[in-house]
């Protein structure tokens, strides 16, 4: 029989091709390099958010401060870059650097004071926000001509389409995190956390290692992907990406991870990314649906695909457990 | 019963008597109250109105995590009550019927949660994300994407008007509080919503009607949610789908935590919360008085929540205990709190 997380990809897989082939019956430019290379450049930056949640929700938590970080990585970016004349690859390291010092910094909160993660980084989203601020509160252009540079970086598909070197930096992260998940012994620590914290100690995993790890991953990746913002909107602004986190967070849910962590693939992230941002592309191409319609697809489709997994979860583990499965465990 | 009341909310009250001496210190006028035009006026009346929407969420949410869950979706719940309660108010029906059809809206709410926590068995955090996502737009749906203005003088009183002198949203918060916390220690209830929160397992072999119980709290916190919808509307006399209660569900969860109740559930109080919850709105209200630049709000903010989270965490409170039980030479040693910390690093998520 098949594994149910395996199935849960596959599930989410099929739902994005199923959608996009709906999508492209009823609008035929739809199946165009253009409407592709445009989804990968313009989720770019939730792309590589996702898959540092991916690593922190496979561990067993949760990150709420990603869209802060990504909005103080814009500021400081644009601030930094005005007011000194550091290289922009200067600026990047430092920056990547601060937030993934910023991610080990929570991460050793949560373990060493043994408090709960989404407590912490709540902390921390209010932290990174206000940081923004401090830093500027109006929205700071950037005008290094480095930044031209990197723009004009494109890969013309026939058809139209320009890849663009964000959306290649999004999808060199799913395959990196894919080998290190599957591949390293640190992704099966990773595992082991988020299957069962106290099994995983009496096995011998370095918990506080790998827990420390975990969030400077997401932390880092968050501030990889506010380079990637500031590329993709050329300024800072300390409002901007607010409630990225929940983007994330249902990204990684329809992918087919659990919320509990310890089981669920980098890859189905990578697919439950595409699939809302296609529910954006496809309410452009409608043109009369308003905007907050993909708030109220996107919480159907997460509540269809948590019921899904429900179903998987009981299909495979009927007769096996008495049902006093508990449901408050979170 | 009151004194073991005082002694859990001792913390919360010494913590909020320094936030409100601190507002002191840097405006020496705070304590003043004084009454015009048939209502009180005065700072602390400020921080009691303006912590209206925190507290009457902080009730619900106490509940919901003594049961060991999280209700995410507040802050989308206001926003769906106030549009509800704009769209009938607009349509022509009177602020009664409006105040019915939106704490409807929040019960409704409630029961979706609740079902999808206790039959479907999701996880409370996943369960509620759903509706914290859909939801908004849910109440745009209801808006048609406008804010929804309204002139109702009935429905505005609920958020802008007062009641004997005082503002509305304090009587209303006060006396849902007082409510909820008779209702809950005064029968068995609130000691059953504990033994859920702490086994729920042997809770139901112990005769307990979890499931039932389980919806109950999430209707409390849809129902509490609603009104809170209703005054952020009414106060405004407007709703504004897509800022009404944002990032309130946080504020509300940190209310509870800094109220010193458990997210592993188990329990509570919901006296320590309205307490939290007044703390969180003083913290404003000093940040404000002070005339810092308002930039630093947040840093301040999450400065002070970190103290305040690192003062009340398992591990602290463990070195404090030992380095007591070290000072006074009457107790050696505490036996039986290493192994509790070391259940909370497992059973810890």
């Amino acid at each position: 029989m098949m594994r149910s997380p395996r199935l849960a990809l596959y599930i989410t897989m099929a739902t994005f091709v199923l959608a996009f082939l709906i999508g492209g019956s009823q609008y035929p430019t739809m199946f165009s390099s253009r409407v592709v290379a445009n989804l990968l450049t313009d989720n770019a930056f939730l792309g590589l958010t996702a898959v540092g949640m991916t690593f922190v929700i496979l561990s067993g938590g949760i990150d709420l401060s990603v869209g802060s970080v990504i909005a103080f990585s814009g500021v400081f970016l644009a601030v930094i870059l005005r007011e000194t004349g550091i290289h922009p690859l200067v600026a990047f390291a430092l920056l990547l650097m601060i937030t993934t010092a910023f991610g080990g910094a929570m991460g050793s909160i949560i373990h060493y004071l043994e408090m709960p993660p989404f407590i912490v980084t709540l902390a921390g989203m209010f932290l990174m926000r206000g940081l923004a601020y401090v830093l500027s509160t109006d929205s700071v252009p950037i005008t290094h001509p480095f930044y031209d540079t990197i723009q004009d970086v494109v890969w013309k598909a026939p058809g139209g389409g320009r890849f663009r070197l964000i959306g290649g930096i999004m999808i060199l992260a799913y395959i990196v995190a894919m080998l290190v998940l599957h591949r390293t012994r640190f992704g099966r620590n990773v595992y082991a956390l988020g299957g069962s914290s106290a099994t995983a100690r009496l096995m011998g995993v370095p918990i506080a290692r790998t827990t420390i790890t975990v969030y400077a991953i997401g932390g880092g990746l968050a501030g990889l992907a506010g380079i990637v913002y500031s590329i993709y909107t050329s300024a800072g602004y300390s409002l901007a990406t607010v409630g990225v986190e929940l983007d994330a967070i249902a990204a990684v849910v329809i992918g087919g991870t659990l919320l509990t962590g310890g089981s669920g693939y980098v890859a189905g992230t990578f697919f439950g990314i595409l699939i809302m941002g296609l529910i954006q592309t496809y309410i452009v191409f409608d043109g009369t649906l308003s905007s907050w319609w993909t708030k109220i697809v996107i919480g159907g489709l997460l509540f269809a695909f948590i019921m899904l997994q429900k179903a998987l979860g009981w299909a495979t583990t009927r007769g096996r457990r008495p049902a006093s499965d508990s449901a408050t465990q979170s | 019963m009151i004194g073991a009341t005082f002694r859990r909310v001792l913390p919360q009250l010494i913590i909020l008597c320094v936030v409100l001496l601190l507002n002191f210190a840097v405006f020496p006028g705070f304590f003043h109250i004084e009454f015009q035009n048939g209502r009180l006026f005065g700072n602390l009346i400020d921080v009691l109105n303006r912590g209206a929407p925190v507290a009457l969420l902080s009730i619900g949410m106490t509940l919901v995590i003594a049961t060991k869950g999280i209700d995410l979706s507040v802050g989308a719940v206001m926003a769906i009550a106030g549009a509800v309660a704009a769209s009938v108010v607009t349509g022509g029906g009177g602020w009664f019927t409006a105040l019915i059809a939106a704490l409807l809206a929040g019960l409704a709410a409630g029961l979706w949660n609740g079902v999808l926590v206790a039959f479907f068995r999701v996880q409370p955090i996943v369960a509620t994300l759903v509706l914290m996502v859909a939801g908004r737009g849910v109440a745009q749906l209801i808006t048609e994407g406008k804010i929804m203005t309204f002139l109702n003088e009935g429905l505005i009183h609920l958020g802008a008007g007062t009641i004997l002198g005082i503002p509305t949203p304090i009587v209303i918060w006060l006396a849902m509080g007082t409510l909820v916390t008779l209702v809950v220690r005064r029968t068995a209830l609130g000691m059953l919503i504990e033994a859920i929160g702490i086994n729920e397992t042997a809770s139901r072999l112990a005769g307990i009607n979890s499931r039932v119980l389980l919806v109950t709290v999430y209707l409390v916190s849809g129902f509490v949610a609603a009104l809170a919808g209703v005054i952020v509307a009414a106060d405004i006399k407007g709703a504004d789908a897509n800022n009404a209660g944002l990032w309130m569900e946080l504020d509300a969860i940190l209310a509870v935590v800094i109220g010193g109740n458990s997210l592993l559930g188990g329990r509570f109080s919901i006296v320590a919360s309205l307490l939290g919850a007044l703390i969180i709105q003083s913290v404003n209200s000093v940040i404000l008085l002070s005339g810092m630049p308002p930039e630093f709000n947040l840093v301040i903010k999450a400065l002070i929540i970190i103290v305040i989270l690192v003062i009340q965490s398992p591990t602290v409170k463990h070195r404090l205990y030992l380095l007591r039980a070290k000072a006074s030479s009457t107790v050696s040693d505490a036996p039986d709190v290493a192994p509790k910390a070391q259940l909370a690093k497992e059973t810890r998520s």
